[in-house]
Order: C-alpha cells, then sequence, then structure tokens
C-alpha cells in the first residue's frame, strides 16, 4: 500500500520534452512507474521517448487515462501549466521546477482552492513522490531504496534519499518531498494525516528544516491525530541567522523558525528528533524492530 | 533580497506612493552638502538592513546643515545588530501628525497574502502586536482578486485608522499593492506610514524584500545588490553559480543538494565540540544534485581560496548522480586544479554514500590522492573531518 501514487498511476509529463524532462522521464520508465504521454504544446501529434506528445493536459488525459502529471516546465511557465492541470482535473501534480516565484506559486495555490481544490499539488521546487515497487512520479532515484511500511515526508530532497538508503532493508510504502520554497501545495501536515490513515504505513520520518513554522504546525497535529510512531530530524542547527526584515513575519508566524524551536515542539509532543540524520535512521530501525 | 530603506522609497516614488524628498550621503561631506539642498530641519537616516535603528541611535534629527554634519559624524561607522553604517539618507524633517503601521507580505502558513494595519505604528509595533493583538489588523488578500481602492479603504478602517487619514491611507495602500506584486516582492512594509501636520498621508519609512526567484523578469532589480557588502568569496562564487555562503569556522564543507549540507554544518559543528579550539564549519557550498567534475573543481577551488580552512570535507549522497561518477567528478577535479596551479593541498575528508558508493570508494581508493581520506558515515567523516582541523589550526 501506499498514498496518493500506487502501481495504477497513470502519469504525464508536463515539460517531457525538455532536457531534464526527458531524462527524468527515462528514469522514471526505467524504475518501472506508468508514464503514458507528455504535454507540449507546440509539439503536440509527436513522439518521444516512445510516448505521444499531447497539446493540452486535457487531451492527454483523455487520450491515456493519466491520473498525475509531473510538471519540469521553466520557472516562467509553471504558473500556467499547473493551472492547466488544475482545469484539466488532474487528481496529483508534482511540481520539480525550482525557482517559481512566489507570487506565481501563491497565485496557482489560490486557483487550486478557488476551484475546490480537487487537485493534491505537490511542490513546487521538490523531488516528487516515489512509492518503492510501485510508482515514481519526479527526480527521486527508485534504486536507492525497497519497499515497506515507513512513510517518509521531507522538505529537503538529498535528506530524503539519505534516510531512505540508510533504511533500505525496512523499505518504504510511499516517500513524499514537499520541497522547500516558502508556499508549497502538500503540506507535512498532509502527509502525516495520509500515512496515518494508509493500512500500509506503519511509522513515519518526517524531516524538516530552518524557516516558517510548518514543523510546529505539524507537531500539534501530530499531539491530536497521529497515533503511529513519528520520528522526526530537523536540519540547520548552526545554520547563520537569516537577515530578515521587518516586523511583520515575526508577527505572522510568532515563532522564531530556529530548529531548535522546531526540535522542541516535536520533543514535546513525543516525537523522538535525531541529533543527525544516521540518529534518525537508527530511532526509526528501534520502532521497525520492535514491532 | 532585502533592500536599503532610500532604494525602497525609490521603488514607491515610481508607484506614485508619496515619500519624503531625501539624498544619500557615503561621507560628511556629502551629508554636508545633502542638509544645504534640502534646506531646514532634515533627519539623519543609517542605512542598514536591520530593524531597529532608531531604538540604536541610528536615525537623528537636525536643524541645519551644521548639525546634520555631527550628526552624520556619529551614525557612518556606527554598528547597528552587526551591520556597519556605510551611507545616510538625509530626508527633508516631516510634522508628524500621527504614526501608522501598514504591510503586505507572503502569509506561509496560510499560503496567501496578508495585509497588517494598524493605527497604533511606530517603533513599538512588535509590542503593540504582542500586547494588544486586537490593535492590528491582520486582513488575508487573495492572489487573484487582490486590491482595489474599496478594499484598501476596507483594511484602513479594520487597523483603526481614523476618518480623517482613509482616503490617503487607501490611495497610499492601493498604490502600494501594485508595487508588491509588479516588483514581485515578498514584503513590503511602511512603519511608519504618518498622517502630516498638512493632511497628508505619507510613507516615512520602507522596507522591501524582492523575490530573487523572480530575477528572470525583473532585469532592473540587479541593480539594487549591494556588491559592496558582499564576501569576496561569495561574490566569486556567485559567478560561477555556486551556492555558497562564508561561515566563521575552519572546516571547509561540499555537498550536494541544500538539506543535506546544511545537516552537513550541523554535524560538523557537533563533532567540532570534541575537539581543542572546537573546530566548525567555514562554509556552506551546495553543488547540487548533479555534482558534475567541473562543479566539483569549481566548488573546491573557492574553498581552498579561504585561508581560515583547515580541512574540507566532501559530503555526497549519490542518488541521481551515482557515486563512480562523482569520484571520477573529484579525481578530475583534483587534475583540474594541479594543472592550473592551484592544487588542493589542505586534508580532505570524503564520505560517499548510496548508489555505487563501493565502486566510487574503489576509484578514490585507486586513485590515491594526496590528503585524502576516505570515511564510510556522515558522522564518523565530521569527526576526521573536524579533528583534521583541530590539528592544522
Amino acid at each position: 500500500m501506499a498514498i496518493w501514487l500506487t502501481e495504477n498511476s497513470k502519469i504525464i509529463v508536463q515539460g517531457m520534452t525538455g532536457g531534464e524532462g526527458t531524462k527524468h522521464t527515462r528514469r522514471m520508465l526505467a524504475s518501472g512507474a506508468r508514464v503514458v504521454g507528455g504535454v507540449n504544446a507546440r509539439k503536440a501529434g509527436t513522439v518521444h521517448e516512445g510516448l505521444p506528445v499531447f497539446g493540452t493536459v486535457k487531451e492527454a488525459m483523455e487520450q491515456t487515462g493519466a491520473d498525475v502529471s509531473v510538471v519540469f516546465v521553466p520557472p516562467a511557465f509553471t504558473k500556467d501549466a499547473v493551472i492547466e492541470a488544475i482545469d484539466a482535473g488532474i487528481p496529483l501534480c508534482v511540481v520539480i521546477t525550482e525557482g517559481v516565484p512566489v507570487h506565481d506559486t501563491t497565485a496557482f495555490w489560490a486557483y487550486a482552492v478557488s476551484k475546490g481544490n480537487k487537485t493534491r499539488i505537490i511542490g513546487p521546487n521538490c523531488p516528487g513522490i516515489a512509492s518503492p515497487g510501485a510508482s515514481n512520479a519526479g527526480i527521486i532515484p527508485a534504486d536507492i531504496t525497497t519497499a515497506g511500511r515507513i512513510g517518509l515526508v521531507s522538505k529537503s530532497g538529498t535528506l530524503t534519499y539519505q534516510l531512505m538508503y540508510e533504511l533500505r532493508d525496512f523499505g518504504f510504502s510511499t516517500a513524499v518531498g514537499i520541497g522547500g520554497d516558502p508556499v508549497i501545495g502538500t503540506t507535512h501536515i498532509d502527509a502525516l494525516q495520509a500515512f496515518q490513515e494508509d493500512p500500509g504505513t506503519d511509522a513515519i520520518v518526517m524531516i524538516g528544516e530552518i524557516g516558517g513554522d510548518a514543523e510546529e504546525r505539524a507537531a500539534a497535529y501530530i499531539e491530536q491525530h497521529v497515533t503511529k510512531p513519528v520520528v522526526a530530524y530537523v536540519a540547520g542547527f548552526t545554520a547563520p541567522e537569516g537577515k530578515t526584515m521587518g516586523h511583520a513575519g515575526a508577527i505572522v508566524s510568532g515563532s522564531a523558525g530556529t530548529a531548535q524551536a522546531k526540535k522542541e515542539a516535536l520533543e514535546k509532543v513525543g516525537v523522538r528528533v535525531g541529533k543527525t540524520p544516521s540518529e534518525t535512521a537508527r530511532l526509526m530501525r528501534e520502532i521497525m524492530q520492535s514491532r | 533580497m532585502d533592500l536599503f530603506e532610500h532604494q525602497a522609497k525609490e521603488l514607491f516614488a515610481d508607484y506614485g506612493i508619496p515619500v519624503p524628498r531625501g539624498i544619500v550621503a557615503h561621507t560628511v561631506e556629502e551629508v554636508r552638502a545633502a542638509a544645504e539642498q534640502l534646506t531646514g530641519r532634515v533627519v539623519v537616516k543609517a542605512q542598514v538592513k536591520t530593524g531597529g535603528r532608531g531604538k540604536a541611535g541610528g536615525v537623528k534629527v537636525a536643524d541645519d546643515a551644521a548639525d546634520a554634519v555631527a550628526k552624520a559624524t556619529d551614525i557612518l561607522g556606527m554598528d547597528i545588530k552587526g551591520h556597519t553604517v556605510h551611507k545616510v539618507l538625509v530626508e527633508e524633517a516631516s510634522a508628524i501628525a500621527e504614526e501608522y503601521y501598514f504591510s503586505f507580505l507572503l502569509d506561509r502558513a496560510n499560503r496567501t497574502f496578508l495585509a497588517i494595519c494598524s493605527a497604533a505604528g511606530g517603533m513599538d509595533i512588535e509590542e503593540v502586536a504582542h500586547n494588544t493583538p486586537e490593535k492590528v489588523a491582520k486582513v488575508p488578500v487573495s492572489a487573484l482578486t487582490g486590491i482595489d481602492r474599496a478594499k484598501a479603504r476596507e483594511i484602513a478602517v479594520a487597523g483603526g485608522l481614523p476618518e480623517k487619514s482613509l482616503d490617503g491611507a487607501a490611495e497610499l495602500i492601493e498604490k502600494l499593492w501594485c508595487c508588491f506584486v509588479d516588483e514581485d516582492a515578498s514584503l513590503v512594509e511602511v512603519n511608519p506610514m504618518i498622517l502630516s501636520a498638512d493632511g497628508q498621508v505619507k510613507a516615512l519609512d520602507g522596507k522591501v524584500t524582492l523575490d530573487e526567484n523572480a530575477t528572470f523578469r525583473q532585469s532592473d532589480h540587479a541593480a539594487f545588490e549591494d556588491k559592496a557588502a558582499e564576501d569576496p568569496l561569495e561574490a566569486k562564487a556567485k559567478e560561477k553559480d555556486l551556492n555558497y555562503v562564508k561561515l566563521e569556522g575552519n572546516v571547509g564543507i561540499i555537498g550536494n543538494g541544500a538539506g543535506l549540507v546544511m545537516s552537513t554544518l550541523d554535524v560538523v559543528a557537533y563533532a567540532g565540540e570534541a575537539f581543542p579550539g572546537k573546530p566548525k564549519p567555514a562554509n556552506f557550498l551546495d553543488i547540487g544534485g548533479g555534482a558534475s567534475a567541473e562543479v566539483m573543481a569549481a566548488g573546491l577551488e573557492i574553498i581552498i581560496s579561504d585561508p581560515a580552512v583547515k580541512s574540507i570535507f566532501v559530503n555526497v549522497f549519490g542518488g541521481i548522480t551515482a557515486c563512480d561518477a562523482v569520484a571520477n567528478g573529484i579525481v578530475s577535479a583534483f587534475k583540474l586544479l594541479e594543472e592550473r596551479g592551484e592544487a588542493v593541498t589542505r586534508p580532505l575528508v570524503v564520505r560517499l554514500d548510496g548508489n555505487n558508493a563501493l565502486l566510487g570508494r574503489q576509484i578514490l581508493h585507486d586513485a590515491a590522492l594526496k590528503g585524502v581520506e576516505l570515511v564510510d558515515t556522515m558522522d564518523d567523516a565530521a569527526k576526521r573531518a573536524a579533528e583534521l582541523a583541530a590539528v592544522g589550526a
């Protein structure tokens, strides 16, 4: 079992014909994911990497039955690509693109909300989502781990890979890289909720980093709603203090956004927080071995 | 990117937002000339990218040019929260009737924009927000519908602004929204937004944070960059498109992925506590998921040009790029640097894990690069790098 992405998921790639799109379409196919086509208005009707290229997301969905889109288009076009995916009503849209202006992300998020949030957006600036052994939508290297019963949600790409690799003998139900941008579609809390409800997940690894108060809010959610064991890691204890300006940020968040504050918030609700990625893996190992 | 107050006000002026007349000055001579040109009472304001300037004594009113010079002598060179004052803004003094607070910003938690407005503006807005939150209106603003004059007026009313200020405030707020959106800002703050004695609503201060992701459509923002304040190594790294931040310690760090590198800094700092002199990370350097030979060479080059570095820790997780490719990258980087006469002479600890880790380690082992040690785990490699920095110090 897995969350959001299963062996039945049919994936299309927006921006498949570009460099990154091509490379990662190949990788997704090689890992066994069912990639069924791509979208590029200027190359509609052609074949790329052995897959049909469609003019629109809507057409691609009608022709292939796709229910997942992975977005690789450049930052200047990402907003339009995501809005197109929302309009087509695709259930899951994974936005890999890095460097999307925050006004654009805020706009497509507001648009998704205005359309009733029927499309789950993951990212932007994220490695995507992988359900090992079942499917892979994004750039997570599928071959570093195995299928299993740990769920993982993370702001960071390489730390995700590190933990997936260290715990490869236990394996993962699903790993979700939600991205570290200030505004993201899927949050730690969304993933925690899904893992709590997923019968295929026994325990959860959560990786956070400095900035914002997403981890503090996740801690509050865990206290109320999560009964499965959670271990966490927070990066950035020694990062230099950001040069935040003005009073506005502090007024809004009410939290310093430091790694220490996040660690304390998580530990207060019974989450074990590793001091290093390897220690975090050890904590999870203890939990899985005692089951 | 954060702007200086004078830059923020230049932007505001472009959008028709009333701001006091002002001139930037770097020396007391320039301050005298500016004050003489403005005539009458002026305000000398330290230009640093931090809050609390007023409380630190960085903002002073002067009666005339001679007084402005005296005040500027104190302010120029002053340290405010670790920021040295290199320039001041000399501004005509405003007759203030009332002080308000206004900002537009990104509300990360709610994934929307937010307008914050209060009739209790000025230096103590943080305390006001903390002690009497009911005096601070926080109004969500949709990225889809934005702000028009009527909505702007509603926000001013919600903030408790008096009737006499509403027209002026609504106009300023509407223009500020245009600035916020058109300039791809994540923060525009006006504190205080004042009602002047002659009944005008003006921006007496300005803080603006611009989104660097939007540079591709904001080409004029490059002019705001504060090149003088940039660390020379950071500037050099930027030219090479490297994501590098100079820190205070002596263990050079190279890794792939921002999260992993941030984590590496933590692990090295913990490990350093056990050694004499407590070695700490000398930098943050993320060479990205790809970790190619050229990027590795460019990264190593930056690190070895930092005289503070006593040892180097290369921490790579082979995911998309497998470890054998990374190892070959390190070997080529050493060759490249040697050919340029910039050989790596300080000890280098490499931790390679992930795809083809064994093969990658074998490649480095066979290459027998001088001073290069392989350690299997991140925690042990951090310890070794810290130990080598302690010995080399």
